[in-house]
Parts: structure tokens; sequence; C-alpha cells
């Protein structure tokens, strides 16, 4: 399978995402400029990636949702096609409504670098099945502004129709207020669109795929894409 | 003609400010504790090429809730004036 990475200015993650996905996961993966205006045909999955795009001005991710690219990222999402937003990509697919909610800042206002533990609420997914049941994540968050906020509404229909994929909890599993680390609403740390293709997540997986790094529990959300197009 | 806008941005009441929570606690800690519900919000300020007031404040009400604001967690005011 090919991923493809968006490169917007000050994406500062993508080439973690590479490493990830073309040496760890050992598939293919493509940089795809934010002015492109076409998306290669071979493309499976697409990551928006971490960092501070566009400086972070106005919001996070509010000025790159409109980057040339965006629209084709759109059309590929609501044609049913894999897209992931990581951190900063997360922030661009709640600004471009591919994701409801959205992402204020921290409840402390302090930007928090840390790992974190994650329980996974479904690993029958296209981005979780390599997951073995009951494993907590040690994955790592980098933000400031990663504070899940929706309304009671669309966090009803988000527990309804299972599209919280990942929630903060403790090293034991345990979904608690001492382990949400940055104020989040049910502590969601990642969730899905309601047809399951598009996810987005705050902590960093392309960040902890590497033994060689301290850790590769990221490594099973691209590999469970990798297992799926297989 | 051109106009003037200015847009007040704030977060909804109910959705806790952190950043006003914050500077009322550093307040109450010298002496101004008789100052309460401190909210931050953004100040933007623009200039409309428009035929007249009303197509104006439409552009910028198409602007803030495209762009400018995110209409999921904060509201806004635009005053418009001639220049």
């Amino acid at each position: 399978m090919k991923f493809g990475i968006v490169v917007f200015p000050g994406s500062n993650c993508d080439h973690d995402a590479y490493y990830a996905t073309s040496v760890n996961s050992r598939s293919d993966a493509k940089f795809l400029w934010h002015k492109d205006t076409e998306i290669p045909s071979d493309i499976d999955c697409i990551i928006l990636p971490g960092g501070f795009s566009y400086g972070d001005y106005l919001r996070s991710g509010a000025i790159a949702r409109f980057s040339p690219i965006m629209k084709e990222v759109i059309n590929f999402a609501n044609s049913g096609k894999i897209v992931i937003g990581i951190c900063n990509g997360f922030q661009v697919l709640t600004e471009a409504s591919l994701l409801p909610g959205t992402l204020m800042r921290n409840e402390s206002l302090n930007f928090i670098c840390k790992d974190v533990y994650l329980k996974t609420e479904d690993t029958n997914t296209k981005f979780t099945n390599d997951i073995p049941d009951g494993k907590i994540l040690r994955i790592p968050i980098a933000h400031g502004e990663g504070n899940y906020f929706a309304d009671a509404d669309t966090i009803k229909s988000l527990n309804d129709n299972n599209q919280v994929l990942f929630r903060y909890c403790s090293p034991e599993g345990l979904v608690t207020t001492e382990a949400n680390p940055n104020g989040s609403i049910e502590n969601i740390a990642g969730i899905v669109n309601e047809t399951g293709n598009v996810l987005g997540m705050m902590p960093h997986p392309e960040r902890l795929s590497d033994n060689q790094l301290g850790g590769n529990d990221g490594l099973h959300i691209f590999k469970s894409l990798v297992n799926y197009f297989n | 003609m051109k106009y003037f806008a200015h847009i007040k941005i704030m977060l909804k009441r109910g959705i806790l400010d952190v950043q006003g929570k914050t500077v009322e606690n550093s307040l109450h800690s010298i002496e101004f504790q008789n100052l309460t519900n401190v909210r931050i919000g953004k100040n933007v300020e623009l200039e409309v090429d428009a035929e007249n007031y009303d197509q104006a404040m439409k552009l910028v009400d198409s602007a803030c809730s495209k762009l400018i604001a995110n209409p999921i967690i904060e509201d806004y005011h635009i005053s418009i004036t001639e220049q």
C-alpha cells in the first residue's frame, strides 16, 4: 500500500510519518505538497502530519484547511478513502468538517510534551486491527491545543456509533480524570468519522514506531492499515 | 464603497475560558478581588469593498463563519462603518 503525506508550511512531523510508514511499516510513502491540486491515483491513505501549519495563526489548522490540496483531500475522504490526521492534522480535519468537534486550548494552558497511555475502544477497525485486545498503548503527545470539545449531542452520537477510537487512560487502562492530560471531554484522544475512514488523533504514533527510539506502540496503527490493504 | 469592519470574537458562554480564568486568578492574587468573570477574546479589523452596508455585512459574516471564527466554540460580533 502507499501512504501520501501532506507537507504544509510549518509541518514538522512529516518526515517522522514518512519513516514510520516507509521504513518501519515496510510500505510505500510519498510526500504531497500543500499546493498540489491532484492526489496521485496510487495513494491509498493520506496522512496530515503534526506541526504548526501556517504558524497556527488564527486557530490551529484554520488556514491549512484552505490549502489547495485540501479540496482534493476532502474529495478523497468523501469517496471513502482513508485519511489520518495526527495532532495538527487532527485540527485540520475538524476545521475542514471532516471530523466533528474542535480542539481547544489545553485546560492547563501549558504546551504538553510527554508519553500518555491510550485505551483502544475498538480493535476491529482499519486503524486498530493490529492492536492486541486489551493492550494499552504508550504514545507521546506534544500539543498546546488538544482539548477535544463537542456539544453534548455530538458526543452522544460519537459514543452511540463507536466513533471514539482512543481514550487517555492510566498505564493500567483506567479512564480517569488524572489520566486526562489536556481536559478533553470523556478523555477523548482519537475519533473516526461516521463512515470509519477518517481518523483524527492528538497522540503521535509516528513518533514511537521504532524500538531504537524508545518503543514502537505507534506502529500498530500503520501496520493495521497495511493489514487492511493486504 | 470602502467599509471598515471590526470583528469581536469571544468563546461562547458556558465554555470554560481557561485563559480568562488564569488571568482572573492572577488578578485575585494581587489587589483586584472585585474583578470576576474574566473572559478573553480576539479582535479582527479589516477593510471591505462592497456596494452598500448590507453587502459588506453579508460578506464579513460569511468570512467569519467560514474562516475567521470557529462557530462550534466562538461567537462573533461585527461592526461596520463607512470609511
